[in-house]
C-alpha cells in the first residue's frame, strides 16, 4: 500500500531572487522578494498562506520573526527547526504532514541571505557546545576535508575526482543565466586555485553569495487550482549521524544512506527511476558522497563515476543543472535552491538547462558538517 | 510520580571534571560501567547504551589518526597547521591537531600519542608521532 504522504502535497509556487551581489539589503528583505514572488506565482495573497516554516542562522526565533515581519496573520503551524542548510528540506516532511493532517492548508518555505555582501560575512553558523571548536578548525570546510581526506585514503579518489565535480557544476551554470559563476573551468584551474584547507582548493568550495528562495505548498486535492502545473512530493526522508565532524561514525558514510532508502520506500521509486538530480554540493566531496550513497554507484566509485563525466551536461545522471552551490547561488543554507531547481525542472522551464522530459526529481539537503541529510523525490503529475 | 532514582553523579557535571582534568594536566574519558565502553566528549549518559552508571578512566594517550587535513593561512596569519582526528585505543574518536611534524606529513594509519598544552591559553590534549620526544 502506498504511503499516505506519496503525493499528497505538491509545490505550486516558487520564487527566487538574484543571485549573487544584493548590496544594502538585509536578509530579510531578501527573504521577502523571494516570498513576494513565491506567491505571485501560486496567485495567493499573504493572508491565506497559515503555515509558516523557515529558518536562518541570523535568526534565534525566526518562527515567531517572520509572521510579525511580513504580516502574515493567519498563522497555525509554526517551524523553524534549524539543522543547518538542510533545514528548508526537513521543513517539507513536517509541512506534508501538517498539510496531509489538515493542520495548515498553504505552506510557506523561505528563506533569504546576505552572506556576501552583509555584514554577517564569513564564521559561519554557531554549532553550539563543541569540543572541535577549540582546535580551530576552519568551519565547516574542514570538516569536508577531513571526510575527502578519508574517502581519498580509503577508496583512492584524487583531488581530479574531487575537481571534475566543480568542472560539471560549472558547465551546468553556464548553461544558467542567473548563475553567479560562468566563467569556463578545467579540472586544472581547480586544482591551482588556492589551498584553503587541504585536500581542498578554493574551487573545491560552495561560493558565498547572496540570494533568498520561497516555495508554496498546498495538498493535492487543490493542487491543480493554481496557474502553474504541480510538482508532487513523492518521497521524503530524513537522518542525521552527528553534530561535530569528530562524532560522525563513519567519515565515508552519510546519513543519506538512511535517508534515501526511506525516500525511495515512500516514492515507491528506485534511482533508475530518477531523471534529474539536485544536491547539496558545499564542497565537491559531497556530491560524490551523495552519489555513492543514493545508490548511483558503489561505495568508494564515486570519484571516477564524476570523472566519467555521468553528472555533466550530456551524461546519463544530470546532477545540479542550475550549477549547484559551488557555481550558482549560495547563501549558506542552499537547500531551498535545491528544491526550487528541481520544481523547475519538472515544470520543463529550464530554458537551456532543461533535462528533456523529466518526470522525477531526486534532491538532498545536507546540513550543518555533513550532520543531516533530507533526501526528497518530487514528481510530475504523470508519476502520481 | 518521577521515579526516584540516585543524580547520575554526584557533584560537578562531567563537563566541568573534564576541564579540571586537563587544567590539571589530566586525560581522563569516561568509561561506561553497564556495557563497558568508553566515550568522549564528556556527557551525562553513556552514549553507547544510555547508561547513567559510569567512571572515569585515565586515557592511554595511545592513538591512531583517523583523518587529517591542513589548514592553510595567509602568512601574516600565522603557519599552516594540521587538524586531525584522532582514534583513541580506548576506542572515542576526537579532533586534535597532530604536532612536531609538518602538517602535510601527518598521515591516516598513523600512531600518535597524547600530551596536554596550552594551544592559546586553554590547555589542551593535543597529539605527536609516537615515540617521538
Amino acid at each position: 500500500m502506498a504511503h499516505p504522504l506519496r503525493g499528497a502535497v505538491a509545490v505550486v509556487g516558487i520564487g527566487l531572487t538574484p543571485f549573487g551581489e544584493l548590496p544594502g539589503r538585509s536578509h530579510l528583505e531578501i527573504m521577502g522578494e523571494a516570498i513576494h514572488n513565491a506567491l505571485a506565482d501560486a496567485g495567493l495573497k499573504k493572508d491565506q498562506v497559515d503555515g509558516m516554516f523557515g529558518s536562518n542562522f541570523a535568526d534565534t526565533l525566526g518562527g515567531v520573526l517572520y509572521p510579525e515581519y511580513f504580516g502574515l496573520k493567519n498563522i497555525k503551524v509554526i517551524d523553524s527547526t534549524n539543522v543547518g542548510g538542510s533545514s528548508f528540506n526537513n521543513a517539507m516532511q513536517e509541512a506534508a504532514a501538517a498539510l496531509h493532517l489538515g493542520l495548515c492548508d498553504v505552506a510557506l518555505v523561505a528563506y533569504g541571505s546576505n552572506a556576501r555582501t552583509g555584514t554577517r560575512r564569513g564564521g559561519g553558523p554557531n554549532f553550539g557546545r563543541s569540543f572541535d571548536a577549540p582546535y580551530r578548525p576552519r568551519q565547516p570546510v574542514n570538516s569536508y576535508a577531513l571526510a575527502a581526506a578519508r574517502h581519498m585514503h580509503q577508496y583512492g579518489t584524487t583531488k581530479e575526482h574531487l575537481a571534475a565535480v566543480a568542472v560539471s557544476a560549472r558547465q551546468w551554470a553556464q548553461k544558467n543565466p542567473r548563475a553567479f559563476m560562468r566563467d569556463p573551468l578545467t579540472v586544472a584551474d581547480v586544482l591551482k586555485s588556492r589551498p584553503v584547507v587541504d585536500p581542498f582548493n578554493v574551487r573545491d568550495c560552495c561560493l558565498v553569495t547572496d540570494g533568498g528562495a520561497a516555495i508554496v505548498v498546498v495538498r493535492a486535492d487543490r493542487a491543480k487550482d493554481f496557474p502553474n502545473a504541480p510538482v508532487y512530493l513523492l518521497g521524503v526522508g530524513s537522518a542525521t549521524t552527528h553534530n561535530d565532524i569528530s562524532q560522525m561514525p563513519d567519515l565515508t558514510v552519510t546519513a543519506v544512506a538512511q535517508a534515501a532508502p526511506r525516500a525511495y520506500a515512500m516514492a515507491g521509486i528506485t534511482p533508475k527511476d530518477v531523471d534529474v538530480i539536485e544536491v547539496y554540493d558545499a564542497f565537491t566531496i559531497n556530491t560524490i558522497l551523495f552519489l555513492e550513497d543514493f545508490g548511483f554507484c558503489k561505495k568508494g566509485e564515486g570519484g571516477p563515476f564524476v570523472a566519467a563525466g555521468n553528472i555533466a551536461p550530456g551524461g546519463k545522471h544530470p546532477l545540479n543543472t542550475n550549477g549547484g552551490g559551488l557555481s550558482c547561488v549560495h547563501p549558506g543554507m542552499y537547500g531551498m535552491f535545491i528544491m526550487v531547481e528541481a520544481v523547475e525542472q519538472l515544470r520543463g522551464v529550464a530554458g537551456d538547462r532543461q533535462v528533456p522530459g523529466a518526470e522525477i526529481a531526486l534532491c538532498n539537503g545536507n546540513g550543518g558538517y555533513l550532520s543531516s541529510q533530507v533526501t526528497l523525490v518530487f514528481g510530475t503529475e504523470a508519476t502520481l | 510520580m518521577a521515579s526516584e532514582r540516585a543524580a547520575t553523579f554526584q557533584g560537578p557535571g562531567p563537563d566541568a571534571v573534564w576541564f579540571e582534568n586537563v587544567k590539571n594536566g589530566k586525560f581522563r574519558i569516561q568509561k561506561c560501567n553497564h556495557c563497558g565502553k568508553a566515550f568522549f566528549y564528556p556527557r551525562p549518559l553513556c552514549v553507547h547504551c544510555g547508561s547513567a552508571d559510569w567512571a572515569w578512566i585515565d586515557a592511554s594517550g595511545k592513538g591512531t589518526v583517523y583523518s587529517t587535513s591542513v589548514v592553510r593561512q595567509r602568512p601574516e596569519d600565522g603557519p599552516d597547521y594540521n587538524i586531525a582526528l584522532i582514534d583513541l585505543a580506548e576506542g572515542p574518536r576526537m579532533m586534535s591537531r597532530v604536532t612536531g611534524i609538518a602538517p602535510p606529513e601527518v598521515k591516516i594509519g598513523m600512531a600518535v600519542e597524547a600530551y596536554i598544552a596550552p594551544l592559546d591559553k586553554e590547555p589542551l590534549v593535543l597529539f605527536k608521532p609516537a615515540g617521538r620526544q
